[in-house]
């Protein structure tokens, strides 16, 4: 269970990030964290994990206070949330192995670590995670190697094994094509479902996230203007969340096809249902 | 604008504009005379003498460099490979020295800004002076031989290896390294993880090449009495054996020109 | 191939029971622990041709004390004109030997160039690049000063000479490696070589012309603070004398006008190269 409350977030430039966030997300709930570019959404998961430092409210994991953790404390709190990135992340030089077994960074001391000495279960379950998303033959591959969905799944099994009580995922898709999209995204959602892990998916595809989340909470200019399930979010709520479009030429969720007419098209440029990779 | 329009109402294109234009012509002319400056003061400090004599002196020293005298070059292997171990060594130690400097140095690993300014002071002092300076000052301190060459080397190539490196680092992509802080890695883990592998080449690059460099630096180290071939060259000249130097000449040039092979090879490979 | 298989397959079925270990970086084994084993046996060799005089070094570790106790209280006073004649040459010398040898580079690196010089040509330009870059600045400058006497002169020589070979080597790879789709474009107009020069190899090159102009100023600033060991001018004959007659103080105060001088030269050439950008 995380709780925040009265989250802040005002950057040395006087820029306003976050104001006042409320927010608060049981265990196994996959939460979709919707808005345009610039509102805020990556500065939120960020705080979470304290990558970003909040300037003010207080964000509870379990019963521990994140927002007042330093060294040694940090590091615990940081292992037991997971972290997917929109490039994946990976160290580009490192095998596929050494990249998954990062995850156990946190559990492991400096020198254990440099001698890529892990213990043993710990390699007995990065290998299960390569096997769940269907690795296993890449182990010895340099991340660079791999095609793009197959490094986000070297992300995912590397948050994975830090066996963490929630994922923090920031736009986990906006590099992928709309097949593959739609893999990861389902792999997340499973994932979630098999640990009972809670989830924050940022991400700019408003279809996807209708399909994939419980929950959907939109950002605009930092605030919270919509927080509510799938189904409620209409037309009207993006309009407020996106700013003026027209909505209603949004092919349906379920529909992968992109619409034939170039006026369409052309319009879409705001469009994040449309924009797989959109916002980049 | 450069476009502006004649008396005859047609629209004139320049390159740049008329201000522009004198600037431009009067920084030439600042340029040009300082150039004049320096040059009358050198021109003062020189006996125009000599100068004139340049040629028939030159034409002497080729006649008394040629034959070079080959057998001589059966004394020079050991001062050779003392040279290569001035330079090797020297590099090694230079570059265990520069590469913490390095990470101290830059700005998106330094622990401190203080230990930054430090860092970059060390490299700043290692760079400006010249590797036969420091030999000067070594062989005052440890007295001649290899030894104060090997540190001289060392000495120099920390600040060269360690501004490079430093560069190299605060070049690296962020989002790995945000990646591994965010598993809950420690300080140095995610210099391991997220840093050190990105810019291994880069590191293997830069002391492949400083070695290649430091190679030709230490075959003047011995005119100090730093050690190498330098003591032999410094020796032949003073009893004016020319035919010996040009036998140390083309010794040089041939461990040059291999140890540049080697280098752009490595780099090669590397990159 | 198959072997590689193999081995995948036997690394899998290690990870699968928990055992994993990084993949060594040179595969063959035995080519890995030759490599060790070489490096080895090289660092005793060489380590065991240095000799070190311990009783020499305790000696000096006095001096050592003296020197960093110099930097502390550098002296500038006392031979204060020596110093301000010695820099003034170093400037002097560096400053016309950039000049001149950027503008002897420029034709030389032009030759150098293989897509734009004939073989001839070429082959000339590159010997002269090799034996340039090959000779340390100090050994040439002795050959000068036999030449033309002690003194600046020879100095400037030296460094001129030094910096036609670092600059034309550069610029010739520069030509080698640039955008020929814009040469082919200004000759589609029906430029002559000379319109070729000016319009299509001149703008792609002069930025890094000009900053590595400015990199050649403080080498040759730096190198000129030597070649004066052997007689050819600058600020290197006073800091020898200084040395040799053990006033550390003087020493330690030229060391710091060189260092000052170097730091003012790079970040003038910062701000100068952004601006050429």
């Amino acid at each position: 269970m995380l709780t925040l409350s009265g989250v802040a977030k005002r950057y040395p430039t006087g820029d306003r990030a976050l104001t006042d966030i409320d927010l608060t997300l049981p265990n196994g709930q996959v939460m979709a964290l919707i808005g345009p570019s610039g509102a805020g959404k990556s500065t939120l998961i960020r705080c979470v994990n304290r990558l970003v430092e909040p300037t003010q409210g207080s964000i509870l994991l379990e019963d521990t206070e994140l927002t007042k953790l330093s060294g040694h404390k940090l590091r615990h709190a940081r292992r037991s949330m997971g972290m997917i990135f929109q490039e994946y992340a990976l160290v580009d030089r490192l095998s596929v192995m050494e990249n998954v077994l990062s995850g156990q960074l946190g559990y492991v001391g400096f020198w254990r670590s440099f001698l890529r000495r892990y213990p043993q279960e710990a390699v007995v379950e990065a290998f299960r995670l390569l096997e769940r998303v269907g690795l296993t033959h890449a182990i010895d591959k340099r991340a660079d190697a791999l095609s793009g969905g197959q490094r986000q799944r070297v992300g995912i099994s590397r948050a994975l094994l830090q066996s963490p009580k929630l994922l923090l995922v920031d736009e986990p898709t906006a590099s992928l094509d709309p097949k593959t999209s739609r893999q990861i995204m389902r792999l997340i959602r499973e994932l979630c479902a098999e640990r009972d892990l809670a989830a924050i998916i940022n991400i700019h595809d408003v279809a996807l996230a209708k399909q994939f989340a419980d929950r959907i909470v939109g950002l605009r200019a930092g605030e919270i203007v919509f927080d509510g399930d799938p189904s409620e979010l209409t037309s009207e709520i993006l309009t407020t969340i996106y700013g003026e479009e027209d909505w209603d030429t949004t092919p349906e969720p379920m529909d992968d096809e992109v619409s034939d007419d170039p006026r369409d098209t052309a319009s879409y440029g705001a469009a994040p249902a449309m924009a797989v990779g959109g916002g980049q | 604008m450069p476009v502006s329009t004649s008396p005859l109402g047609q629209p004139i294109w320049r390159r740049r504009t008329t201000r522009a234009q004198w600037l431009q012509y009067l920084a030439w002319l600042a340029g040009g005379s300082l150039f004049l400056l320096c040059w009358k003061l050198i021109s003062d400090n020189t006996m125009w003498v000599f100068v004139e004599d340049a040629g028939r002196q030159g034409a002497d020293l080729i006649s008394r460099m040629t034959p070079p005298e080959w057998g001589y070059a059966n004394v020079l292997w050991k001062p050779m490979w003392d040279t290569l171990n001035i330079a090797t060594l020297g590099t090694a130690l230079g570059i265990i020295m520069a590469f913490p400097v390095a990470f101290l140095a830059a700005r998106n690993t330094t622990p401190h800004p203080l230990i930054r300014s430090a860092a970059l002071v060390v490299i700043v002092s290692s760079r400006s002076i010249n590797s036969l300076i420091w030999a000067m000052l070594l062989v005052t301190i440890l007295g001649p031989g290899v030894l104060a060459g090997i540190i001289a080397i060392a000495l120099r190539s920390i600040g060269f290896v360690g501004k490079l490196l430093y560069e190299a680092i605060e070049e690296i992509h962020p989002t790995p390294v945000e990646a591994i802080s965010a598993t809950g890695a420690s300080r140095m883990q995610v210099m391991n993880y997220g840093v050190l592998p990105q810019v291994m080449p880069a590191f293997a690059g830069i002391s492949v090449y400083r070695w290649d460099i430091n190679i030709r630096e230490s075959t003047v180290l011995g005119l100090v009495g730093a050690g190498g071939i330098g003591l032999q060259l410094n020796a032949s000249i003073n009893s004016l054996a020319w035919d010996q130097v040009s036998v140390i000449f083309v010794m040089i040039f041939a461990t040059v020109l291999v140890s540049e092979g080697i280098s752009a090879r490595v780099r090669h490979a590397i990159i | 191939m198959s072997e590689q298989a193999e081995m995948l397959a036997a690394r899998q079925q290690a990870a699968h029971r928990g055992e994993w270990q990084r993949l060594p970086l040179i595969e063959s084994p035995r080519l890995r622990w030759g490599i060790v084993f070489g490096v080895l046996v090289y660092l005793v060799l060489a380590l065991a041709s240095v000799e070190v005089d311990w009783e020499r070094v305790a000696e000096g570790a006095g001096r050592a004390v003296n020197f960093l106790g110099a930097f502390m209280q550098p002296d500038f006073v006392s031979r204060y004109d020596d110093i301000v004649a010695g820099l003034l040459e170093s400037l002097t010398m560096t400053l016309t030997s950039t000049v001149i040898g950027v503008l002897l580079a420029i034709p030389v690196g032009l030759g150098g160039a293989r897509n734009i010089a004939p073989l001839p040509i070429y082959t000339a330009c590159r010997a002269i690049i090799a034996v340039s870059r090959t000779f340390q600045e100090v050994i040439i400058a002795i050959l000068f000063v036999v030449m033309f006497g002690f003194g600046p002169f020879a100095g400037m020589i030296t460094l001129a000479f030094a910096t036609i070979g670092f600059m034309a080597k550069l610029l010739a790879e520069d030509i080698e490696d640039l955008d020929w789709r814009q040469v082919e474009a200004v000759r589609a107009t029906g430029a002559s070589w000379w319109q070729t020069m000016n319009h299509a190899i001149q703008p792609q090159v002069m930025p890094r012309l000009i900053g590595l102009s400015m990199y050649r100023l403080d080498i040759n600033f730096r190198e000129s603070s030597v070649i004066g060991i052997v007689g050819a001018g600058g600020i290197g004959a006073t800091l020898n004398t200084s040395l040799s007659r053990y006033e550390y103080d003087t020493s330690a105060a030229i060391l710091l006008v060189i260092i000052a001088i170097v730091l003012l030269c790079e970040y003038s050439s910062s701000h100068v190269r952004r601006w050429t950008q």
